[in-house]
């Protein structure tokens, strides 16, 4: 370490956050590769069929086959579009996919950035993701494309503080926004995690979790049967690719933060014997592939919602909810049976 | 101040929702429908023309190609416009064969439909729920006619050929190894009746599976219920038949009014809705899949007890056997002239409508005494569904034309022809 400190002299803060960086994306990368594998298998065996199965070993090599073809593929860039945005959408949509990943800790030490307000951190670049989508419906000079974004634009609106209430809950549980202190507050078995008093926030998390990144049953912006592909209807090969990468890569931050906050992060089950000798990673890994397995499961039962039901849905259903269990919660501690909800 | 324009949406012909080749001129106001302009003939091929140049028996595989996913029962109304005309009486085991096939038929047709409105709406496993069963039925047909799809069975005065005694089986190959082929070749153990008995008996359950996923789904309520409501009034006024008129509530079934073949002697019940809605619709043809399964073990019923020839004895008509051809010069004649010549069917015209699974599907058959139609024409019950389209979408959203293109069940093969 020494050594290498040395070698790049003043530049090692950057070379080291750099290869940071580098330890927490390509394991991300691979994650998701691997997360469309799962996808595939799991809904495929839910649909009495198997899924891939050809390329290597069961299959396993298919996630890399296809994102040979998608780099081989043409990125086509219609020609009544805005040239400029319709390239930048598509960096817009992963660049906050990945970002947020900076203050995710994934054990107690083990973690990029351990910033004090990590949770303002996540709502503000989750948030940005958005963007990306709404550019990428509007520079593509297409009228699926626009009514895709259009229809993104106004449910992440809704949802964004449906989500925002919850992680309110969350905050005034923990009485903390470091998100270590949120997986620390929760220490303890499975009753001593926030899912309990916060159950309402948790449920609402979850599926606005789902409605965020634009997941079935709510994927009014990619609806495949209304609008064919929503606001990517126009993307192919690479651009195409890190549109998908960004959605699953936010899919598992969706899944990595019900964990952390609802599910007790890195805890284990119970606090007795066999369950504390697997290391904390690996229970959160554990809760985390659970929840995406809930995402997937999801896709493969439910009917899409039409865009005003999820409207409807997050106005009428899930703002009033977490109000409601918000002004709840914060009377309840009040009361001498405050340490319940902490 | 602004001026606001109405923003027009091409939708399909290439499009996952447009059922084949739909294209759909959308005016929408933001997300709701302001008017919808479906244009047709995208998969016109002139089955009626064709029919004018060809014989009688070699127009019969275009019928299959009509409503690509109900053959038989096309097949079926053509026979029967045929047989009136020249006045044949059709065995009744042939009848019963006949009943017994459009049963399958119809849950075939409803398979598709469920597995695609489901699909269009989002559910996608139910689709391949749908598929499972609908490739048990498929073998079937290949069982009796060689064909999956396309499977000319039904003749002028009978079927093809009796119900084979044999099932196909699976063979072992690089995917199944044996151990799996036998798992799959258990129930394709005896006759053909064998197998579609132990179908009926097996499919209630799935049906059960299918509505497990939605009847009680609020997902599946709120894209449905409400949405697409026809009046039994406009149903009426808009030609509708089938699912979608007894939908809105008119019991109206072919097969109870007007009865052909042996239905007369058939158990069954008729689903009516009652609100007009997609959803009723929707209820209406799950139920019917059941209540052909009844058909469908009664057909087997009597099939089992029953043998008999299966196609008519004149042999102006249907060709005479192998055995008899070889050994009899009159029944050579016989051979030549009727695939040569073809039949020639007396001056007259007739229509002839059976209760397909889409609606009243009808032949109108004009002939001048020679061995073609001199004009065929096709009554095709998607045709009045499709054109009432714009009064069913009109203020709904974009999401709800899929759905209302869906509950309408139409096929471009029969509406196109």
């Amino acid at each position: 370490m020494e050594f290498l400190q040395n070698l790049f002299g003043f530049t090692w803060p950057v070379v080291w956050s750099l290869a940071k960086i580098v330890a927490i994306v390509g394991p991300l990368m691979i994650a998701v590769a691997y997360l469309t594998y799962a996808e595939r298998k799991v809904i495929g065996y839910m649909q009495v069929r198997i899924g891939p199965n050809r390329v290597g070993f069961k299959g396993l090599l298919q996630p890399i086959a296809d994102g040979l073809k998608l780099m081989m593929k043409e990125i086509i860039i219609p020609s009544g579009s805005n040239k400029f945005l319709f390239v930048l959408a598509p960096v817009l949509t992963i660049a906050p996919a990945l970002a947020a990943w900076a203050v995710i800790p994934f054990t107690p030490e083990l973690v990029l950035a351990n910033v004090d307000a990590g949770l303002l951190y996540i709502m503000a670049i989750t948030s940005m993701g958005v963007y990306g989508v709404i550019i990428a419906g509007w520079a593509s000079n297409s009228k699926y494309a626009f009514l895709g974004s259009l229809r993104s634009a106004a449910q992440i609106v809704s949802y964004e503080i449906a989500m925002g209430f919850a992680l309110v809950g969350v905050l005034m549980a923990s009485q903390s926004l470091n998100l270590i202190d949120i997986v620390k507050g929760q220490a303890g078995g499975v009753f001593s995690w926030y899912w309990l008093p916060l159950f309402p926030m948790f449920i609402v998390y979850l599926i606005a979790g789902v409605a965020e990144t634009n997941r079935a049953p709510f994927d009014v912006a990619e609806g495949e049967s209304e609008i064919v592909a929503g606001f990517h209807v126009e993307y192919s090969g690479m651009a195409f690719a890190v549109f998908f990468l960004a959605e699953y890569a936010n899919m598992i931050l969706i899944a990595t933060l019900v964990a952390l906050m609802f599910l007790g992060g890195w805890n284990p089950l119970f606090d007795i014997a066999p369950f504390t000798w697997i290391p904390a990673f690996v229970w959160l890994m554990l809760k985390v592939g659970f929840v995406l397995f809930l995402f997937l499961w999801f896709r493969a039962t439910f009917p899409r919602y039409r865009y005003d039901q999820i409207m409807r849905l997050g106005w009428k259903v899930f703002i009033p909810v977490t109000l409601i269990w918000l002004l709840f919660v914060g009377g309840m501690m009040q009361t001498r049976y405050g340490y319940l909800f902490h | 101040m602004a001026e606001i324009r109405n923003y027009t949406m091409n939708f399909g012909p290439q499009h996952p929702a447009a059922h084949g080749v739909l294209r759909l001129v959308l005016e929408l106001d933001g997300e709701v429908i302001e008017r919808a302009d479906p244009h047709i003939g995208l998969l016109h091929r002139a089955t009626e023309k064709l029919a004018e140049h060809k014989t009688f028996i070699q127009s019969l595989p275009y019928m299959d190609r009509l409503d690509y996913v109900s053959m038989m029962s096309n097949e079926h109304a053509y026979v029967m416009a045929i047989e009136k005309l020249m006045g044949i009486t059709v065995p009744e085991r042939a009848q019963y064969i006949r009943v017994l096939f459009d049963e399958l038929t119809r849950i075939l047709n409803h398979l598709l439909w469920l597995g695609a409105h489901a699909l269009d709406i989002g559910a996608m496993t139910v689709f391949l729920y749908a598929f499972r069963e609908r490739e048990d039925l498929m073998d079937v047909y290949e069982a009796v006619s060689g064909a999956r799809m396309h499977a000319a069975y039904y003749r002028p005065g009978g079927v093809y050929r009796d119900l084979p005694d044999t099932m196909p089986q699976y063979q072992a190959s690089k995917i199944h190894n044996a151990a799996a082929i036998r798992d799959m070749n258990t129930n394709r153990q005896g006759s053909v009746l064998d197998f579609i008995e132990d179908f009926a008996r097996r499919f209630p359950t799935y049906v059960d599976e299918y509505e497990t996923l939605l009847t009680d789904n609020r997902i599946w309520k709120q894209r449905t219920v409400g949405i697409g409501v026809v009046s039994p009034e406009r149903a009426l006024a808009l030609g509708f038949s089938g699912p979608m008129l007894r939908g809105s509530g008119i019991e109206w079934d072919l097969r109870r009014k007007q009865p052909y073949e042996v239905y007369d002697r058939m158990e069954f019940d008729i689903p009516v809705g009652v609100n007009g809605d997609c959803y009723d619709r929707y209820l209406v043809r799950m139920e019917e899949m059941r209540q052909s399964n009844r058909i469908v073990k009664q057909c087997v019923d009597w099939l089992r007890k029953n043998p008999g020839p299966v196609i008519t004895d004149n042999h102006k008509v249907a060709p005479p056997s192998r055995v008899d051809m070889k050994q009899n010069m009159e029944e050579l004649i016989h051979h030549f002239k009727l695939f040569t010549e073809g039949m020639h069917v007396p001056e007259g015209e007739a229509y002839a409508a059976v209760e397909h699974p889409k609606g009243e599907f009808g032949i109108y058959l004009v002939s001048d005494g020679a061995n073609k139609p001199y004009r065929l024409k096709i009554r095709a019950p998607g045709y009045p569904h499709l054109a009432a389209l714009d009064e069913m979408v009109r203020g709904h959203m974009i999401a709800d034309v899929v759905a209302i293109i869906g509950t309408q069940d139409i096929v471009f093969g029969e509406i196109d022809r």
